[in-house]
């Protein structure tokens, strides 16, 4: 798929909200026990976790735009797979500075473990779907440069 | 740059046809109208049979409609496919291997353009992966164009696949053999498309088929010249050593394998790059001593454009682009920018991101790097001004004059015309008629004009409409229509306006998925 501007910001949300909902539901009872708080609950391990896929979701529609204003400099208009998979990291560090600061909300010190864990396996989760399964789901997404709506 | 000679490599054809009436032909009266009754039909004597859609090509075109609507629910009974050919694949398959891509050999075409599959998954990486059981596939899919060079499909991989598909969609049933002679409007509506079958044994000599839907994908009508090799063609009735690189040529690389020979490539896009490819293989694989001569008319000598953001890769004259357009143009903003421009500004911006070009492969690089090195390659620049024999000699003499104005003669034992498949919308006796007859007209680029949905301007009758997709719609509002993709896009966007029409269901996420189920266990839609 080729993204679009448009096409990148609605697939990012779709996917985070349906993919990524769905696998932090799974993940989360695994995350229980590598919470560097001992007496952390399942609560405490959804708030983290929720609170990061809302921040990818909402502080990366910034870095769509970043990533659109860097692929205008590509012959090709296109962005790779690779980095579609590799712009994780940077944001997976913005995203833990947010979280941080106690945005969107309060999840005290963040476990850096639990968390890299969490964000690397989401992100893998949803770009693996980005790159087959929703060519079938969406049988016009790949034509329409991921836009949904 | 086309020529007047035009050697057929699709079905254009047909039989003699002679006046009369009821005698199961076309009669004058039928020819000279262009929109016929009924009544006029049967009078002629020619049975009529009722199709919901009639798909006239029978090729990479029409596999991708109807099997977009095959899985969009239409059954087989209800499409009738015209061709010429039992196997789709089969005059792409004649073109590549004469334009020297053999079954081993990798297309230009990407991952996810997977002609049997509308969904491009899995891609062709991870099918052949699978197949060999080897990483190495799915590793330079997901680098590429990074870290790996884009992973492009092996042509016998696409055969094999098509063939799997046809029998999937029970291909044999909806195809009749023989040849598709004309489109001509239906009073009250639709069309009839009259057929020639190829073996009428104790059947019709011609069927009408009467039908809302006609879907033309012909590709090429032939190969065409260069207008100085084409006046020497003409001239010298030379076929030997003129040589066209979608024809037939062998020739040419036998006896380069068995004495020393010069052979003058023209063109510098894909198919110059394929025969460069073969003829120095020969000489570093098997000893052949042929000096290759590489005559550029533009010569690209650096990156290409003004405008920082869309500069386009180019060197030792040639202009580098992974396919044949920037990937955005397929499903990107190119794609969108594209569907918004008319006339001219889109034929600018078709020349833009097209043109003459080829695949940045570093294996073809290196090989030109070493010949040039190695003195068995060398380039020319300029225009050429004759083409002539040698007297006494079995050589071709080409005089160019180059751009210090200077004249330059290269003598060569063969010419071969790599610069591609062009021909006029003329050249097809159907597209012919389809211009004459149905009101059809062209686009900027002088192909069939078709709007957003592929639906052929010009020619509605009633409710009925006439589709096209490939070669003969470049200049349209798609630049790939050329392409595996881009044949699917076609049969996307048909399919979509034949649902707005009612004709057929629209493809919606759950029988997409379903139907993708069905893919994969190979069992019909």
């Amino acid at each position: 798929m080729t993204p679009t501007l448009i096409g990148r910001i609605q697939t990012r949300i779709a996917l985070l909200a349906t993919v990524g909902v769905v696998w932090t539901l799974l993940i989360g009872p695994l995350l229980v026990g590598i919470m560097s708080d001992d007496d952390a609950t399942l609560g405490d391990v959804y708030r983290l976790a929720f609170a990061a896929l809302f921040v990818v979701g909402v502080v990366g529609i910034a870095w769509e735009f970043l990533y659109h204003g860097l692929q205008q400099y590509r012959w090709e208009k296109d962005w790779p797979t690779l980095f579609g998979l590799l712009q994780g990291v940077p944001e997976a560090v913005t995203t833990l500075l947010i979280l941080s600061a106690g945005l969107p909300w309060d999840v005290g010190d963040v476990p850096v473990g639990a968390y890299v864990i969490h964000f690397a396996t989401t992100w893998i989760v949803v770009w693996l779907f980005a790159n087959g399964p929703m060519r079938v789901i969406v049988p016009r997404w790949r034509y329409d440069g991921g836009r949904l709506l | 740059m086309s020529g007047s000679e035009t050697v057929v490599v699709g079905g254009s054809g047909g039989g003699d046809e002679h006046s009369g009436g009821g005698g199961g032909d076309l009669t004058d009266h039928l020819i000279s109208t262009s929109t016929w009754s009924d009544e006029d039909v049967a009078a002629a004597g020619i049975p009529i049979r009722d199709a919901k859609i009639v798909s006239i090509g029978g090729g990479l075109g029409s596999l991708a409609l109807v099997d977009t609507l095959r899985i969009s629910g239409v059954a087989a009974d209800d499409i009738v496919v015209l061709g010429d050919h039992e196997v789709p694949s089969a005059t792409y398959e004649y073109l590549a291997a004469n334009s020297q891509i053999p079954r081993h050999e990798r297309l230009r075409s990407d991952a996810g353009s997977v002609m049997d599959n509308i969904w491009g998954f899995p891609s062709y990486a991870l099918r052949e992966a699978w197949a060999k059981k080897s990483p190495k596939r799915v590793w330079q899919v997901v680098t590429e164009p990074v870290l790996s060079e884009y992973f492009t499909p092996q042509a016998g991989q696409v055969y094999e696949s098509v063939r799997r598909e046809t029998q999937r969609i029970g291909w044999s049933q909806m195809l009749r053999l023989g040849f598709a002679r004309m489109v001509r409007r239906r009073r009250g509506g639709g069309y009839f498309v009259v057929h020639t079958p190829e073996n009428p044994g104790g059947g019709p000599k011609r069927v009408a088929y009467r039908t809302q839907n006609v879907h033309i994908a012909i590709g090429y009508p032939g190969v065409a010249f260069l207008p100085d090799l084409q006046a020497y063609r003409d001239e010298h009735q030379d076929f030997h050593r003129v040589v066209n690189a979608y024809e037939p040529h062998d020739h040419v690389y036998s006896q380069a394998a068995s004495r020393p020979t010069t052979v003058l490539v023209r063109g510098s896009g894909i198919v110059a790059s394929r025969i460069l490819q073969r003829l120095i293989d020969d000489i570093e694989g098997n000893g052949a001593q042929t000096r290759i001569v590489h005559l550029f008319r533009n010569y690209v000598g650096g990156p290409q454009g003004d405008d920082p953001k869309f500069t386009r890769p180019g060197a030792n004259g040639f202009a580098y682009q992974a396919f044949n357009y920037p990937k955005a143009a397929w499903g990107g903003q190119l794609r969108h920018r594209l569907e918004q421009l008319e006339g001219d500004a889109r034929s600018e911006l078709l020349d833009q991101m097209g043109g003459t070009n080829t695949a940045p492969r570093k294996d073809w690089q290196q090989q030109i790097d070493r010949g040039m090195k190695a003195g068995f390659y060398s380039q020319s620049i300029g225009t050429v001004t004759s083409v002539e024999p040698v007297d006494g000699s079995e050589q071709i003499t080409t005089t160019i004059t180059n751009r210090a104005g200077d004249t330059q003669v290269i003598t060569a034992d063969f010419i071969i015309d790599a610069t591609g498949l062009l021909a006029r919308l003329e050249d097809h006796r159907l597209m012919a008629d389809l211009l004459e007859h149905a009101g059809a007209g062209k686009n900027p680029k002088g192909r069939l004009d078709v709007d957003h949905s592929f639906s052929v301007r010009g020619v509605d009758e009633g409710t009925g409409r006439v589709y096209a997709s490939g070669s003969m719609t470049l200049g349209g509002y798609y630049a790939g229509v050329d392409s595996f993709l881009g044949l699917q896009y076609a049969a996307m966007r048909i399919a979509d306006d034949m649902a707005a029409r009612g004709e057929v269901r629209r493809l919606g996420s759950l029988r997409s998925m379903s139907q993708w189920t069905r893919w994969m266990r190979n069992v019909a839609p």
